[in-house]
């Protein structure tokens, strides 16, 4: 098993030395958060950081809060746990919850900060679909001040964001969101666990009595060089009543709109396939109050 | 780069020198010397060197040493209760949960983490919990009754 090689490691205390440590020690150094990716790049991928920023002694990054204003923030190094099983966030986004509980193992999701996946920005990441369904922003700073970017705005590519190397990820911001939105996450994977999306997709909308859903969101994860989000097909269902035939309609446009690539784990074809299914069966389910404790295994693969 | 660090193994208080580098996992097998951590994939992908950081179970093979001034650790050197056996260690050797038993204190290491929290766990409950723990001998059939045995034996002990 190869063996990392000796590291500089430097451990602040405020973002703002933590941001300077970058701007003055220069291009070469990784921030570290939970380590799931970055550890794995030094020993797997070959990767030689000229120094590493550790970011979890600067207070305050992690934790879950509910703002004045409705709107929730998570703290950059929340990890995956935190948000699997936080009271909140399961009461008002279940779906999040589970985008966060579909990453690794519970092993990993103790380390695996919601900051880092997002830094990382791997297209087949299961949060990042359902935050940008959600609407989240993402704030960020550096030495001289702070950022807002909206989260569907911050992904360039595999591994890219928007961020200059110094820039530091400190929150995910949900605003307030109507009590009528529904959401879904369907991570579609051929096995249960420990197993990265072949096709993951989030849906978020705000159902009225008699159906008609407004401000809907589809987000389509490992499908593109980003998670996208798939706009006319949510024009489609906008200010309609959500039928089986609408949502299977949509669910086409959704393919359509999709960028898959062939891998080792499936053709563009089969993908694209996968993305009709599961963005059908993801809008449908959402619009099904989650009554009883439904593992998150069996509910994907319910079909109504 | 060297760093001194302070933390606690075991619940005892130690002082060590060790590369930044050097990985949570090695640092307890070579430099510590206790070796019932075991490696197997290296990239947190199999459990089998799963030991708790700050109470939480976590993969020491992707955890750097110069993260862990101040940490508390436990391992399986760590579950044992006096010199007696843990109820899930024993389990595990009563329903033939072990066979090469190279996952095994992952597998006991997870599944103390599982029960901590939940003391009746359901077979799918304890299957989620140690989804991140591969074993190529059991089927985890056995792994899972161990669970399921250890658990009745501990919520007997509390009542």
């Amino acid at each position: 098993m190869k063996r990392t090689e000796p590291l500089e490691i430097y451990q602040p205390t405020t973002l703002r030395e933590a941001s300077r440590l970058l701007k003055d020690k220069g291009a070469g150094g990784r921030f570290l958060a939970g380590g799931t990716d970055l550890v794995i790049a030094i020993k797997e991928k070959g990767l030689v950081p000229k120094y590493v920023v550790d970011l979890k002694r600067v207070p305050g990054l992690s934790g879950i809060r509910e703002n004045a204003d409705g709107s929730i923030t998570i703290g950059a190094l929340t990890t995956m746990r935190d948000i699997e099983i936080d009271s909140l966030l399961n009461k008002k986004y279940p779906f999040l919850c589970q985008s966060a509980a579909e990453v690794g193992s519970i092993q990993i999701r103790n380390r695996a900060t919601v900051g880092g996946n997002m830094a990382n920005a791997t297209p087949s990441a299961d949060v990042a679909p359902s935050l940008i369904a959600l609407n989240a922003t993402a704030k960020i700073v550096d030495a001289g001040g702070e950022r807002m970017v909206a989260l569907e705005e911050f992904f360039r590519g595999p591994g890219q964001t928007i961020m200059s190397p110094d820039e530091i990820l400190i929150e995910i911001i949900i605003p307030k969101t109507s009590p009528q939105l529904v959401g879904e996450y369907i991570k579609f994977s051929p096995r249960d666990m420990m197993d990265l999306a072949y096709v993951g997709v989030a849906v978020a909308y705000v159902i009225a009595a008699d159906k008609r859903c407004s401000g809907v969101r589809i987000v389509l994860g490992a499908v593109a060089p980003t998670p996208i989000r798939a706009r006319s097909a949510e024009g489609l269902l906008e200010g309609q009543p959500l039928t089986e035939e609408l949502a299977a309609k949509v669910a086409a446009v959704a393919a359509q709109e999709s960028k898959p690539i062939s891998d080792v784990r499936s053709s563009a074809e089969y993908r694209r396939a996968m993305v009709e299914a599961m963005t059908k069966r993801a809008l449908l389910n959402a619009a099904v109050p989650r009554t009883a404790k439904v593992s998150w295994c069996d509910r994907r693969d319910r079909r109504y | 780069m060297k760093t001194k660090i302070r933390i606690t193994l075991n619940g005892k208080s130690m002082a060590l020198e060790a590369p930044n580098h050097r990985l949570l996992l090695d640092l307890l097998r070579d430099e510590i010397g206790l070796t019932g951590t075991k490696e197997g994939c290296g990239t947190g992908d199999c459990g089998a060197c799963t030991v708790y950081l700050n109470g939480k179970p976590v993969n020491s093979c992707l955890v750097l040493s110069g993260e862990l001034d101040g940490a508390d650790i436990v391992t399986i050197e760590g579950l044992k209760i006096g010199p007696e056996l843990h109820p899930i260690q024993k389990a595990f050797i009563q329903d033939g949960g072990a066979q090469c038993g190279y996952c095994t204190p992952g597998m006991l290491m997870m599944s103390k983490a599982l029960l901590d929290e939940n003391p009746n766990p359901t077979e799918e409950e304890i299957r989620y919990a140690i989804s991140g723990n591969l074993c190529r001998c059991t089927g985890y059939a056995k792994i899972v009754q161990a669970v399921q045995d250890a658990a009745a034996e501990l919520r007997a002990k509390q009542a």
